[in-house]
């Protein structure tokens, strides 16, 4: 069940979190509640797996190389394929969709070089290939999503 | 431009700022940097543009926002700087890409909606769609099914260590 207090906390602070030493502290001045409700809703927050992470949201290759992969999985074998695939610490994302390529995940790497190495690793460890969707030029400004959470 | 220390100390809050009195100085502690110089290099990175935004990350699927559209166009290219500029400016486009065509894919720009259910997608998306002048425009779109994984992007210099 979310509070107010976790509803404010979801759709406020997406960007612009505090970059200050007590940043929950700020929080809960600026909310009008004490920074231990704040730690303790946020700590709700994290257990109910409603938040990834408090964290920098970074553009892509930026630091490293990502690339999108789409693959074409038979459907009885897709599990298998993409659990394979999901085990590689360089994978962040990894979604099954509805069409013939049925398989889209994520690569991120340190540079080009290792990116490639990955994708391989990957063809051959599933014996499908893959087709490599780079980002040429990226043009969202992501300032947060909008949660409507009225419903609850 | 960004610098080994700076690297080093995105390496560590990516991974989730704690929930603590003090996280920024936990940040500190283990990347070897004091408290003041966390928050400095925090700001500067974010002033740069190198942290696109610093906050709460959320979980759509968990959250209610259970239907997940790609959409993907075949836009002319000199086209696809102004129309992305344009889609992005919806709140419910959660991303925006262009990306180069295959032989079998014929796409150039990606869009991504997240909402509660399929219906309501596709109405964001026919608003989208008028709005922009995409009708005319080849298109798929791609709704998700099973999540298999998602986490964060994790950037690292070792980078077969596990995130």
């Amino acid at each position: 069940m979310l509070t107010t207090l976790h509803k404010q906390l979801l759709n406020d602070y997406q960007h612009d979190f505090p970059l200050s030493a007590r940043p929950y502290r700020d929080i809960a001045d600026a909310l009008g509640v004490t920074e231990a409700e704040v730690l303790s809703a946020f700590t709700e927050l994290n257990d109910n797996n409603f938040i990834s992470r408090i964290g920098p949201v970074i553009p892509p290759n930026h630091i490293g190389v990502s690339a999108l992969l789409a693959m074409s999985v038979p459907e009885q074998q897709l599990q298998t394929v993409a659990d394979k695939i999901s085990a590689y610490p360089e994978v962040n994302h990894n979604y099954e969709r509805e069409h013939r390529l049925n398989l889209w995940f994520v690569v991120i790497a340190a540079d080009a070089e290792h990116l490639r190495a990955v994708i391989e690793a990957i063809e051959l460890d599933t014996s499908y290939p893959a087709m490599l969707l780079p980002m040429l030029d990226d043009f969202f400004i992501d300032l947060g999503f909008k949660l409507e959470l009225n419903h609850d | 431009m960004i610098d080994a220390r700076d690297r080093q100390l995105l390496e560590h809050i990516q991974l989730g700022l704690p929930v603590c009195a003090r996280p920024y100085l936990e940040i500190g502690r283990l990347c070897d940097m004091p408290e003041t110089e966390v928050l400095e290099r925090l700001t500067k990175l974010k002033q740069q543009g190198l942290i696109k935004r610093m906050g709460v990350i959320v979980k759509h699927r968990q959250l209610g926002y259970r239907a997940n559209a790609m959409i993907v166009w075949n836009v002319p290219d000199n086209l696809v700087k102004q129309l992305g500029g344009h889609i992005s400016r919806f709140s419910f486009v959660t991303l925006c890409y262009q990306r180069p065509r295959q032989p079998e894919w014929p796409y150039n720009l990606y869009c991504m909606i997240h909402g509660k259910d399929k219906a309501t997608v596709l109405k964001q998306l026919d608003q989208l769609i008028d709005a922009c002048g995409l009708s005319a425009f080849n298109r798929e779109i791609l709704f998700s099914k099973r999540c298999f994984k998602q986490r964060g992007a994790v950037y690292k210099n070792t980078a077969l260590a596990d995130g």
